[in-house]
């Protein structure tokens, strides 16, 4: 991890490696390919059902997990338990590591100061999977840098906490199939109809990205005419005007007018979008990523069991937990999702 | 200040009348000077001309004496009362500033912290900060030119602290609703705050304490050209009276004695007030303001820190150090707490030198204190990084044995320790204004009078030749 890594810290430029086979998987496969095409959300539900064997093509596409060519790809899910599930089972909860700050995600109620989100439903339906109960659950909202260290410390037994599923992590770490697919997109007022996406529509304008993020990088890619730097990046002057340490600094600088637009993850625009109603995602998503629940590495007999409880958490079609979840939290910000993304296996 | 040009006017009359009585040879008309030349040649080779030519010298160079006494005097006694009236002051409010704010900035993530509805005492102390910097910049504002560099600081700070204000506000506002871009906005409002107005408003301290040392300086600067023109008074006046002891053999001219009793009491008044003075303004450095200027940065040093540690939990690994390893805040409240640790080890060995017991107790206290606020904080982040958030605030912000608790504690004892070098400064600094007091009149007084008395003295011997 070379980048900083603000923001939900997900390194985001490894996992584009060996995308080319995803490509061409999601092309062969055109049904499982996208959550955005909604005429396909009913047919989708099918696919996606309980039956979680998956479309055939992808099995055939898929590379062996040391080369790391799919790295979505992970073990079948199952219920037999080994150290992992049995040590959970003994203490009689469960210990996720989660975030606390990310709005609609993980972040507390400021009510009754319990943890609350989409990431949050899903470690429940673990815990009730597991220990029968979904409130036997001890919460530790860990930093973004502490993710994978909680994981390699014992501290927890399981993050989740919008993390991208990549090569590197692969590395450390142990992931679930995806349980949700982001992509970065412009976010910008809704007033504001002279942006339209991440196209020509930003030259001139004042773009704002978390530092080291994968929207910098697409930016320094192809920036269309925008500003995105600042004077001293990089360095101990460094303003903190274009690129900023977390996304959601981006739009504080966006709502008192000192940027034009962010470029982001569409899950936390989705959650900067609930937290300003005058404020819009523009345009489609221009990359793709997907997010895993991780376990420590090698604590396959975790990741079966999650693997398991995901299938039945997608399963039901428009009734299915997951989009109950989804519709509860993400709907308002990220609207249009049929259905969550199809799981993927090694094997 | 109106002394020395009355003063120094006098000695031209004195030189003039000498060539009066003796009434010039008057060689056919040279120029004024070679005229003026000759015309004391020849007085010289008369005793009459002679005396008149003394006593013209000795009222002179008493007056003299007095003259520049008075002068320097008035001018040490000025940057004295510069010291206490002004500058000090002055320095006083710019620290007062810099603390306002950096307090401001601690009380806000604290209150942050609490939850969306901050604890009423917490938002009151923000209130109150942020209207004691704005009421010390108007006053410093008086009392500096817009265009020094005091006075642009000024401007920043004047520019920055509704921006702060406005920042805070929303981050209140939106916390007040529960979302987590409050939080963004308080690391905003922190970073105009630990960015922008604090290192303004350290320069503005800076400046003026500079200034406050350079009055100092000049207050505290021997003067070196009064007692020079004493002693030269003096000599010449005892020289005179020798003189006229041989000539005479009269022992006693009184009008010379009563000359030299004045220049000698004047002497003597000005090289004891002066070191006086002197001393105790050397006190009201050593004891107060080198003590106050590392105790205001010690406590602006434990402001920053606490702001640094609530930040710490409010951004919970949201920002990281440059090289993206470790937390920024975590990162800066070690640096802080470290400066600390080292400022008030300064301030304890400052009144282990100059032996004030008193003043060494807060401090101690202080230390002690920041001992404790070390030890509950390692415990508060381990509670934290182990995902007991609750637990970790509790340890962070509650009421009892929390590092606040700890923080409040240091915070009251540098209070008082600067509370009581503020009282040791002031009244060191007083008794050193005081003990310059009347010395540039008496001078005057002094002077005058023993120039009419060797005048009158070196006059009674003239008239004998008549």
């Amino acid at each position: 991890m070379t980048a900083k890594d603000p923001g939900t810290g997900r390194g985001r430029l490894r996992r584009l490696r060996g995308w080319g086979g995803v490509t061409a998987m999601a092309a062969a496969c055109a049904v499982t390919a996208s959550l955005t095409l909604l005429p396909l959300s009913h047919q989708g539900d099918d696919v996606f059902g309980p039956q979680v064997t998956g479309p055939g093509a992808a099995h055939a596409l898929q590379a062996r997990a040391d080369t790391c060519t799919d790295p979505e790809a992970s073990v079948r899910p199952g219920e037999v338990d080994g150290d992992a599930v049995r040590k959970i089972k003994e203490r009689g909860k469960l210990i996720a590591g989660v975030d606390q700050n990310s709005f609609q995600w993980g972040f507390r109620n400021p009510e009754s100061g319990d943890l609350e989100g989409f990431d949050i439903d899903l470690v429940r339906a673990i815990a009730k999977d597991i220990l029968g109960d979904g409130g036997k659950v001890i919460f530790r909202a860990i930093p973004t840098n502490q993710r994978i260290a909680a994981l390699e410390n014992d501290k927890v037994d399981v993050v989740v906490r919008t993390m991208t599923i990549n090569c590197a992590r692969l590395q450390q770490v142990s992931f679930s199939t995806a349980y949700f697919q982001a992509g970065q997109q412009v976010l910008a007022a809704k007033e504001d109809h002279s942006i339209t996406g991440f196209n020509s529509t930003l030259a001139g304008k004042r773009v704002c990205t978390a530092e080291g993020s994968t929207a910098y990088e697409a930016l320094e890619k192809e920036s269309f005419g925008s500003a995105f730097k600042d004077k001293h990046d990089g360095t101990a002057a460094d303003e903190d005007r274009l690129t900023v340490p977390n996304q959601l600094d981006c739009l504080v600088r966006l709502q008192l007018g000192e940027v034009d637009a962010v470029v982001t993850d569409n899950a936390l625009a989705a959650g900067q979008a609930a937290q300003d109603p005058a404020v819009e995602l523009k345009g489609d998503p221009f990359t793709t990523e997907y997010y895993g629940v991780a376990t420590k590495k090698g604590a396959n007999d975790l990741v079966a069991r999650v693997n398991k409880v995901l299938v039945d958490y997608r399963a039901g079609g428009a009734d299915s937990l997951w989009m109950k979840s989804y519709r509860e939290w993400l709907e308002d910000g990220l609207p249009g999702i049929g259905a969550p993304p199809a799981p993927k296996y090694r094997d | 200040m109106t002394h020395p040009p009355s003063v120094g006017r006098a000695p031209h009359r004195a030189p003039e009348q000498p060539p009066a009585p003796t009434a010039a040879p008057a060689p056919p008309q040279p120029s004024a000077r070679a005229a003026a030349i000759a015309r004391l040649r020849a007085a010289a080779t008369t005793e009459p001309g002679r005396l008149q030519i003394i006593g013209a010298v000795l009222a002179l160079l008493v007056l003299v004496f007095g003259a520049v006494t008075a002068f320097e005097i008035s001018g040490r006694a000025a940057s004295a009362d510069d010291v206490v009236e002004r500058s000090q002051p002055l320095s006083a409010d710019a620290a007062g500033i810099y603390r306002s704010l950096a307090d401001a900035d601690a009380a806000a993530a604290s209150g942050f912290l609490a939850g969306p509805q901050e604890p009423r005492a917490v938002h009151e102390q923000y209130v109150k900060d942020i209207e004691e910097a704005s009421r010390l910049l108007v006053k410093a504002a008086a009392n500096t030119d817009a265009g020094t560099t005091s006075g642009r600081e000024i401007t920043t700070l004047n520019e920055g602290l509704p921006r702060y204000a406005g920042l805070i506000e929303r981050a209140r506002a939106a916390n007040r609703q529960g979302l987590p871009l409050g939080g963004a906005y308080l690391r905003y409002a922190n970073q105009q705050m630990s960015g922008e107005l604090l290192p303004a408003a350290e320069r503005l301290y800076k400046a003026e304490t500079g200034r406050l040392d350079g009055d100092h300086r000049s207050a505290r600067a021997r003067p070196w050209f009064s007692l020079g023109a004493g002693v030269l008074a003096l000599a010449v006046l005892v020289w005179a009276q020798r003189r006229n002891y041989r000539r005479t053999n009269r022992v006693f001219n009184h009008g010379l004695v009563a000359a030299t009793a004045a220049a000698t009491v004047l002497l003597l008044w000005l090289a004891v007030g002066h070191t006086v003075a002197r001393s105790d303004l050397a006190e009201a450095d050593s004891h107060g303001q080198r003590s106050m200027d590392v105790l205001n940065r010690a406590r602006i040093d434990s402001l920053k820190a606490r702001a640094d540690e609530n930040l710490t939990v409010v951004a919970r690994g949201a920002v990281l150090t440059a090289d993206g390893k470790n937390d920024k805040y975590e990162t800066d409240y070690t640096a802080g707490m470290k400066a600390l640790g080292e400022e008030l080890a300064a301030a304890v060995k400052l009144a282990d030198d100059t032996g004030d017991t008193t003043g060494g107790k807060p401090v101690a206290a202080a230390s002690k204190a920041v001992t404790e606020w070390q030890e509950r904080h390692r415990t508060a982040r381990k509670t934290d990084d182990a995902g007991d958030y609750e637990s970790a605030l509790e340890q962070i912000i509650g009421q009892e044995n929390s590092t606040g608790e700890s923080f409040k504690k240091v915070d009251d004892a540098l209070r008082d320790a600067l509370a009581h070098e503020q009282d040791d400064f002031t009244r060191a600094a007083r008794d050193g204004r005081g003990a310059l007091g009347g010395l540039p009149v008496g001078a005057a007084v002094l002077a005058v009078l023993g120039a009419v008395a060797a005048i009158v003295g070196i006059n009674r011997r003239l008239s004998e030749f008549r």
